[in-house]
């Protein structure tokens, strides 16, 4: 099983990436469980959702305290929240900023972990050039799908044609598949040097 | 069909599926993202004939519900929490009067303190009121249990509460088989009422009854359960032969042929209850699990055979009887009452506390060494509990419990992360 939680504030799709997320493993003819943290969403406030990918039905209802991934869709968080809390040794880490880990910050952090499953993306912007708004989620599921591979990137895109539809849809694919090269870019440029 | 949606959509299709013809509703957390669904539904097209009454109060709902079922139409409504509490009056009318109207209830705890999260306290705290109750484990079960529901309480001319754990289940996004039009057609015949407002045929429905008839027409109630109690069982049969699944039925057992100590619970919990056993009995541990399905009626008989092999059990509950302990635990120790069973009560996940897979570890290996009190609440803060007491010796005037158990934990406010 691997577990995700997507940290955010309400407002940015936190729990629609854990569903779509969700949608995309059943794509896969996997099972997957997304869930919020049940909470009175109000807009700004932080906001958690889950989702759990497996194999097998997922019979498990707890919440999701040792994630296998971790997604922030919003980098103010980290002064807020831990949002690293019970992150398993080797997880990943997808952030939603324009700097980089060091500049957030992070960089002792990564340092301890498996540096190359920590990774910053440009999502807001990338929600803003293709959608017309300052929603990270989408690019952020299709960048998670380039740096873990837990899911394709076409599986993101088939979430995002039952989630959305017309001019929508094409701005979300399109913001999903910059993403996705993004992060393999950023990916193969660690790996490089 | 298979699908990945949310529960509460889930169970809405279901519904539009079962054709309701008049659906009332007034939203309240968690229940709102069925009938908003259904809603839609009704005002696209999709649903017809459907008539969907919004209405001004969860008692006008029940009420509206009643009027309809009696004019003969399949009525459906959708509540929680203080909703049920605030139709409860029109709730002992409909199953008093023998309308077959079936609720979601998504189950959420009772306030004070306020609060929207799950436990079982609103619909068990319905109990008597002659509503059968059937509590469904996952989102597949959900919608099943209400295609289920529709053919039971219309059998029976009695209403149903069919209960989903709110959040957990009808927040989350899970994989469901929707099954088609033909295949609910096939199992639900249209709604022949027993008894209907007909200006062709006069009657009256809800006449005064003096002491010379109200306990015969009580009577009836209670018998009509234990009909239910040989319907159900036929039913999810039939179900199983239409839709080739097991849904519903009285109890579920997992893993208790050989099982030393049981754990018994109902709703979502069961799901992590059945990981937790697996874990255990990898490790060698002779633990098994009985799910209720139906609360009410409550499968005595069915209980009492499933833990006669046992040598101890453990009832897990979101619910608790104040002063008492126990709700369900009750009913399962009058289940198995001379048997000498040894007996646990666990009140857990109260106002949406998580049960995490850790805690019933401990929980049941306590179980099996027999080393519990009667009653534990799971992972209860006893320091917070015992500075609120302690405070409550001291100072006269100590002040409201829930915001001193706040502040002692350092909470602002409720927490939504």
């Amino acid at each position: 099983m691997f577990e995700i939680r997507v940290h955010g504030r309400g407002g940015q799709g936190v729990v629609t990436a854990a569903e779509m997320l969700s949608v995309a493993a059943f794509e896969e003819g996997r099972h997957a469980q997304a869930f919020p943290s049940f909470g009175s969403e109000r807009t700004g406030a932080p906001v958690v959702a889950f989702c759990r990918i497996s194999d097998k039905e997922i019979r498990l209802r707890e919440p999701v305290m040792e994630p296998d991934a971790i997604i922030v869709q919003d980098p103010t968080l980290l002064h807020q929240i831990d949002v690293f809390a019970g992150l398993k040794q080797d997880g990943y880490v997808l952030l939603n900023s324009h700097h980089s880990l060091e500049t957030l910050g992070l960089g002792e952090l990564v340092k301890q972990r498996r540096s190359e499953r920590f990774c910053t993306l440009p999502a807001t912007e990338l929600g803003l050039k293709h959608v017309g708004r300052p929603i990270p989620n989408v690019p952020l599921l299709a960048g998670f799908a380039a740096l873990s591979g837990i899911i394709k990137l076409e599986s993101v895109i088939k979430a995002i044609n039952e989630k959305f539809s017309g001019k929508v849809a094409l701005g979300n694919i399109a913001a999903a598949e910059e993403a996705y090269l993004l992060v393999q870019a950023m990916m193969k440029e660690q790996a490089d040097a | 069909m298979l699908k990945q949606t949310e529960g509460s959509k889930a169970v809405a299709e279901a519904i539009a599926l079962c054709r309701p013809e008049v659906i009332c509703a007034y939203p309240i957390s968690p229940q709102t993202h069925i009938v908003e669904a259904l809603g839609e539904m009704v005002k696209s097209g999709n649903l017809t004939p459907c008539e969907f009454i919004n209405v001004e109060s969860e008692f006008a709902a029940m009420s509206v519900a009643i009027g309809a079922s009696a004019a003969g139409a399949r009525a459906y409504t959708a509540t929680a929490s203080q909703g049920l509490l605030f139709m409860a009056e029109a709730v002992y009318n409909a199953s008093g009067l023998g309308l077959p109207i079936v609720m979601t209830v998504a189950n959420r705890a009772i306030g004070a303190p306020i609060n929207i999260w799950n436990d079982h306290s609103d619909s068990l705290s319905q109990r008597d009121s002659g509503w059968m109750q059937l509590f469904a484990e996952t989102n597949q079960e959900a919608l099943d249990l209400h295609i289920q529901a529709f053919r039971l309480a219309e059998e029976l001319s009695m209403p149903i509460m069919v209960c989903m754990d709110g959040f957990i289940l009808t927040h989350a996004f899970e994989r469901v088989d929707m099954p088609t039009q033909q295949q609910v057609d096939d199992y639900l015949p249209p709604f022949e009422p027993r008894q209907v407002l007909d200006p062709a045929e006069p009657v009256s429905i809800g006449a005064m009854v003096g002491p010379e008839a109200f306990m015969e027409v009580r009577y009836l109630a209670h018998a009509k359960q234990m009909q239910a109690l040989e319907l159900i069982p036929q039913l999810a049969a039939e179900f199983k032969e239409t839709f080739g699944r097991d849904s519903g039925g009285l109890v579920r057992s997992y893993c208790i042929e050989d099982a030393e100590t049981v754990i018994i619970a109902m709703g979502s919990i069961l799901g992590t209850i059945k990981d937790v056993v697996d874990e255990m009995r990898e490790a060698g541990h002779k633990i098994g699990v009985l799910g209720i399905i139906s609360y009410r009626p409550f499968p005595l008989e069915q209980v009492r055979a499933a833990l006669l092999g046992c040598k101890r059990f453990l009832v897990l509950e979101k619910s608790l009887a104040v002063g008492m302990g126990g709700i369900v635990a009750t009913d399962v120790r009058m289940a198995v009452s001379g048997s000498g069973l040894k007996g646990f009560t666990a009140v857990a996940g109260l106002g949406g506390r998580p049960i995490p897979k850790s805690s019933l570890h401990t929980l049941f290996r306590q179980a099996e060494k027999e080393d519990l009190p009667p009653v534990t609440f799971l992972d209860l803060d006893w320091d917070a509990v015992n500075k609120q007491l302690e405070r409550e010796k001291t100072t006269r005037r100590s002040g409201p419990a829930a915001e001193n158990i706040l502040h002692d934990k350092g909470i602002v406010s409720a927490k939504f992360g």
